[in-house]
């Protein structure tokens, strides 16, 4: 009779164990190591890896001048590379006690909205992809085409313009400009009930995110989740309404404020967003005054010795740029407060004790660019 | 007999919202010219890139084979990365006083960030963006390009 030996079975069903989501992932949009701690298929915690692409870009402002800064912060966020500028333009501007004229601020708040669709364009498509549908990937590429034709006639390049510098504009808008941003809002307006139609209403996407991912209003503003991701849990965070810069105080425009905190909340307020973004285009497209396309500076632009703090609203949240300088040419010391960053950072919270497929739909409604996370 | 009524309108309404999701693809599956793809290798000889397109950096020459660059190095110092080099050449005038020209306008086409802070500040208007963009290169020797042509002078009315 042979013997029976009595091994330690052990539960696989309740061991946790780890894997890696990322660094070469696709639906982690960019090289994002996620440390993904499993029972089962259920997230029990998730750690967040980063530094695989940083450049440094804080520390290289600080060997660069002003106005070279700008094609630096072009390559932060890159799909709201207008925006990144804005803040370093404007954290100048306030800094020397510059006026701009007028049209710089029209143009200027009129690219950021520009661009603004554009990313939440992006979004859409990567979002929709992420879930499992590629036609959207087509559809929303297709639609963001239409800016990057009016960037490119107007700034000469796509995605990263280092169109604005400090005091004004390298160029003016190209003759053609009003005209192709009014095309592309008849346009998008009739192509954004597509983007409800294919996806909004799907009711796998809906099954998918209604109830998931839920981060509520007081844990959104203790991590800092800012932008669309923070309006979905009801934080009112939109910084072109309580602090406004450019001329959005002339604009009227609704901030959009969720209640569910969901990852179908966070899908809804970013396509609200792009409705909101041409109500205002269409508000100041036609009243972009006459004048210079930038205000006199100094050739070389020294900053005055101190602290200086400018925040604008980037497609995907707040962004702060902080820079201590000392009176010469180039800064002390600039730091950047990335919405990303702040974002990522609330990950964790978000997702436990979901599904790892949810995982990827949650990653997705917090549009995460990972170039901003590590700078 | 409710739930069974929620369980069939819910069964409805999904059949609906994917139909509704299929009538868009399947329209523009029925309408082929909406495509917008372009083909591009083979519409090469009729792409056109816009006036203002940022290819490259470049220094235009007029017809007797003269530039504007007087070899300031202004672009040099605005050029955040580093990818432009001015050498100079000392001559002597004929009136014995000595004066720098350029002698070389080196372009790191690998190192541009197309950013075009030397454009913006030449203060004679000497440098003009390219709108060449099929830049690949099986050596990287062929990124670094010497802008100004060899054995061509600098414009007289930008020279005094």
């Amino acid at each position: 009779m042979k013997e029976v030996i009595n091994l330690p079975v052990k539960n696989i069903e309740e061991e946790e164990y780890h894997i890696n989501m990322g660094p070469q992932h696709p639906s982690t949009h960019g090289v994002l190591r996620l440390v993904v701690s499993l029972q089962g298929e259920i997230v029990k915690s998730l750690k967040p890896h980063c530094g695989y692409i940083h450049r440094g870009i804080e520390k290289m402002c600080e060997k660069d001048t002003y106005p070279q800064i700008i094609h630096l912060t072009d390559r932060m966020d890159y799909l709201s590379a207008h925006i990144n500028n804005h803040a370093v333009c404007l954290l100048v501007e306030k800094a020397l006690e510059v006026d701009v004229p007028e049209r710089v601020k029209y143009i200027r708040t009129i690219v950021d909205e520009l661009n603004r669709i554009a990313s939440h364009q992006l979004w859409w498509c990567s979002f929709g992809m992420d879930m499992g549908g590629l036609t959207c990937f087509f559809y929303g590429l297709r639609d963001r085409e239409k800016i990057l034709d009016i960037f490119e006639e107007s700034f000469g390049s796509r995605l990263l313009h280092s169109y604005y510098t400090p005091g004004g504009l390298m160029m003016d808008i190209h003759p053609n400009f009003q005209k192709g941003v009014k095309d592309f809002i008849k346009y998008f307006r009739k192509k954004i009930k597509d983007y409800d139609d294919l996806l909004t209403g799907n009711i796998i996407m809906q099954l998918r995110t209604k109830g998931v991912g839920i981060i509520s209003k007081e844990d959104a503003i203790s991590y800092g989740v800012t932008g669309p991701s923070g309006r979905a849990s009801g934080f009112a965070c939109d910084v072109r309404k309580h602090h406004p810069y450019g001329v959005y105080d002339k604009a009227d425009f609704k901030e959009i404020l969720g209640t569910a905190g969901d990852t179908f909340e966070r899908y809804m307020m970013r396509m609200y967003e792009m409705r909101e973004s041409m109500k205002i285009l269409e508000q100041l497209i036609d009243n972009i005054p006459a004048g210079d396309y930038a205000a006199k500076m100094k050739a070389v632009i020294k900053l005055p010795a101190g602290e200086y703090f400018q925040r604008v609203e980037a497609a995907r949240g707040e962004l702060g740029v902080y820079v201590v300088s000392d009176g010469n040419k180039t800064p002390y010391r600039m730091k950047f407060r990335s919405p990303n960053f702040s974002n990522l950072s609330a990950l964790d919270h978000i997702s436990r004790g979901v599904k790892i497929a949810d995982l990827v739909a949650i990653g997705g409604s917090l549009d995460y660019v990972i170039p901003d996370i590590d700078r | 007999m409710n739930s069974i009524f929620t369980y069939f309108t819910e069964i409805f309404h999904a059949v609906k919202s994917l139909l509704t999701g299929m009538k868009v693809t399947g329209r523009y599956f029925f309408s082929p010219w909406e495509i917008v793809t372009q083909q591009y290798p083979e519409n090469r000889k009729t792409l056109k890139m816009y006036d203002r397109f940022k290819g490259e950096v470049v220094m235009p020459h007029n017809g007797n084979n003269e530039h504007r660059c007087t070899g300031c190095g202004i672009c040099e110092t605005a050029c955040p990365n580093g990818s432009i080099e001015v050498i100079q050449n000392k001559i002597e005038m004929p009136d014995g006083k000595k004066k720098r020209i350029i002698d070389k306008h080196i372009y790191h086409l690998s190192m541009c960030t197309f950013c075009g802070l030397c454009i913006k500040s030449c203060p004679s208007d000497a440098l003009a963006w390219g709108q060449e963009f099929e830049h690949a290169v099986f050596d990287r020797a062929k990124l670094t390009k010497i802008l100004n042509k060899p054995g061509s002078s600098i414009l007289k009315d930008i020279a005094e």
